[in-house]
């Protein structure tokens, strides 16, 4: 068990932090991963969340942050509960990525890296998420959905607006 | 969820099991799962040089895009170290038009850890990571199941199916950076760091993972390992063309009829593929340009095309065979529009480090978006074109070569449009705001 004080996290996270770090040669490998699952939970890597992986991993909070804003999917203020990321690389703009992300934008009221005022719902234009072969598609959360439509980007949000598609974890 | 497609022209080797559900260990094991390795160790005392020369003799050449014989790589590491050697597997592909790696996860799991384990045998290493791209959270899921089902029948852990050998292996994701994708900004990335390459040599192969040997390969040419290992090397080479042994997975993506992921041997005609195999031109439209191996290599015309799937040959035709994915566009397609978007995307994805890349990518993207709003000149061009030429072999990494490459290829093969599209829309008649075009930050 790790000696750390934990104070943000489900004893299921900490568990899982615990966990990481014994499985890598060097402990600051967990850190990448940490963040991820961080988010996850919390929904976004707060300044109190760095403070524990820092923590956790022998770690200053400044060579977390150096960490945190190099990579794309790392974010530093909330999204919505559902994330919604449009990729509108070649393969998808090729057939109407450009187009859903301006329906996502109409339907939802938002634009990119913004949130929906009751917080459901954020929006992205993301570079290529590797679903080229069944373009376009997007993200939400972890969720792939492809070869869209505008129809189909509106049961999808209708979906998820009911609650009755996927959470993150 | 991805489709399946299938054509009658495919070969079958790693998609063997596509589709049949071996993610689930029992049905693995029932279509020859984990027989290449228990083949290796029963070679006793020569399963190292064994396995590499099997590799050798299938002229299986690395798939993530440089083509380095793989039995080479792997016989690079040295046999004594004083520090343990790792094998790493590069799931984070991120190249657009690629997505062939993310079928191998999602179908045929248990071939990638059962590749891990194969290379771990060849070079002597106890440990094996599989590093994936962090959009591919839910096929991690689908990997750690089976590498945790791997280690409750024995097959990971110690004592290795009676080898005496241990084998561990670590799953893990990545957070968003195309960069990572590079084999030593993927190291640092392992290592907690930010994704930036490291300066080479040392390589890898000798200086890698937290300082030892390691040997680092594409998802696919991992997952290859297992079926050459059973159908023997000289077998598998015989399916390719020369010096490029086997088959490939491409992706054929864009302005076809029939988009998907088909395995075809190396060497397998580009018109064919894109005509026979995924289907022709969408809509009955007409063909304008191909970008052949993913967007980094540089585009081709339609009489070009008529070219041999391999490293060679398509390095013969001016450009590369890359990552395989194959982006099909027709004749709709704005190349101006185009590059733009591909130029913006190495502009997002430069890790920065060094300044050919950082600030090439910008100006590059800057110029071109400008030329998009119809603020152009035609000096613009020649511009663009000295920019890229400039960043060609000037930096750390290949990245400032993948932004380069195409974008001379685009105004080189497309000058002519790009001085209409000029012509055509004199300055201050914006079309649509940059932050519209290129809003992905």
């Amino acid at each position: 068990m790790s000696e750390i004080a934990n104070s943000i996290f489900s004893p299921a996270t900490a568990a899982r932090f615990d966990h990481l770090v014994t499985l890598y040669p060097v402990k600051r490998s967990a850190l990448v991963p940490m963040l991820l699952y961080a988010q996850d939970e919390v929904g976004y890597v707060s300044d109190a969340v760095v403070t524990e992986i820092a923590q956790r991993l022998d770690l200053m909070e400044l060579d977390v942050r150096n960490v945190l804003s190099y990579y794309s999917m790392l974010r530093t203020k909330p999204a919505g509960k559902y994330n919604v990321q449009v990729c509108t690389n070649i393969s998808c703009m090729l057939r109407g990525g450009y187009e859903i992300l301006d329906h996502c934008k109409h339907k939802l009221g938002i634009g990119h890296k913004e949130v929906t005022a009751d917080g459901t719902f954020s929006l992205e234009e993301v570079e290529c998420i590797g679903a080229c072969c069944w373009a376009p598609a997007m993200q939400v959360n972890y969720d792939f959905h492809d070869n869209l439509t505008t129809v189909k980007v509106d049961e999808i949000i209708e979906t998820y607006r009911a609650g009755k598609g996927k959470d993150v974890k | 969820m991805p489709t399946l497609v299938s054509h009658p022209d495919e070969v079958k080797v790693i998609s063997r099991r596509f589709g049949q559900g071996a993610a689930d260990i029992d049905k693995y094991l029932e279509l020859d799962g984990y027989k290449a390795v228990q083949k290796a160790i029963a070679q006793g005392e020569n399963m190292a040089a064994w396995i590499i020369d099997t590799m050798k003799a299938s002229g299986l050449r690395g798939r993530g895009g440089a083509g380095f014989p793989t039995g080479m790589k792997w016989s690079f590491v040295p046999k004594q170290s004083e520090k343990p050697k790792y094998v790493l597997v590069n799931g984070d592909e991120s190249e657009p038009g690629t997505c062939k790696d993310h079928v191998i996860f999602l179908h045929d799991p248990h071939a990638v850890i059962e590749g891990t384990m194969i290379a771990g045998l060849a070079i002597g290493a106890k440990m094996g990571f599989i590093y994936l791209r962090g959009e591919y959270r839910y096929l991690l899921k689908i990997v750690e199941k089976a590498v945790a089902d791997a280690y409750a029948r024995g097959f990971l852990g110690k004592n290795i199916f009676g080898s005496g050998l241990d084998f561990d292996i670590v799953t893990q994701t990545g957070a968003g950076a195309y960069e990572v994708g590079e084999e030593s900004a993927l190291m640092e990335s392992l290592e907690g760091k930010r994704g930036v390459p490291r300066i080479k040599p040392p390589f890898p192969a000798v200086v890698g993972l937290y300082g030892g040997p390691t040997v680092i390969n594409n998802a696919e040419t991992i997952a290859s390992a297992p079926h050459i290992l059973l159908m023997g090397g000289e077998a598998y080479a015989k399916i390719g063309s020369e010096r490029n042994g086997g088959t490939r997975l491409f992706g054929i993506s864009g302005h076809v009829e029939r988009p998907g992921v088909y395995e075809l041997p190396m060497g397998y005609n580009l018109k064919k593929a894109i005509y026979d195999v995924a289907g022709g031109i969408k809509d009955g439209k007409k063909l304008k340009a191909v970008v052949p191996g993913g967007s980094s290599c540089p585009v081709l015309l339609p009489e070009e095309i008529d070219v041999g799937l391999d490293f060679d040959q398509m390095g013969k035709a001016g450009t590369m065979l890359g990552s395989g994915g194959i982006v099909v566009l027709d004749e709709t397609v704005s190349i101006v529009e185009f590059a733009l978007r591909t130029i913006a995307f190495y502009q997002h994805e430069s890790c920065g480090w060094c300044i050919p890349c950082r600030e090439g990518t910008d100006w590059i993207k800057k110029t071109l978006t400008r030329v998009y709003n119809g603020g152009g000149s035609k000096k613009d061009v020649a511009n663009v074109q000295y920019l890229a030429e400039n960043m060609m072999g000037r930096t750390f990494c290949p990245l400032g070569d993948a932004a380069a490459m195409p974008t001379l290829g685009f105004v080189k093969k497309f000058r002519k449009e790009f001085e209409d599209y000029i012509e055509g829309h004199k300055a201050g008649t914006p079309i649509i705001t940059v932050e519209q075009l290129v809003g992905a930050h």
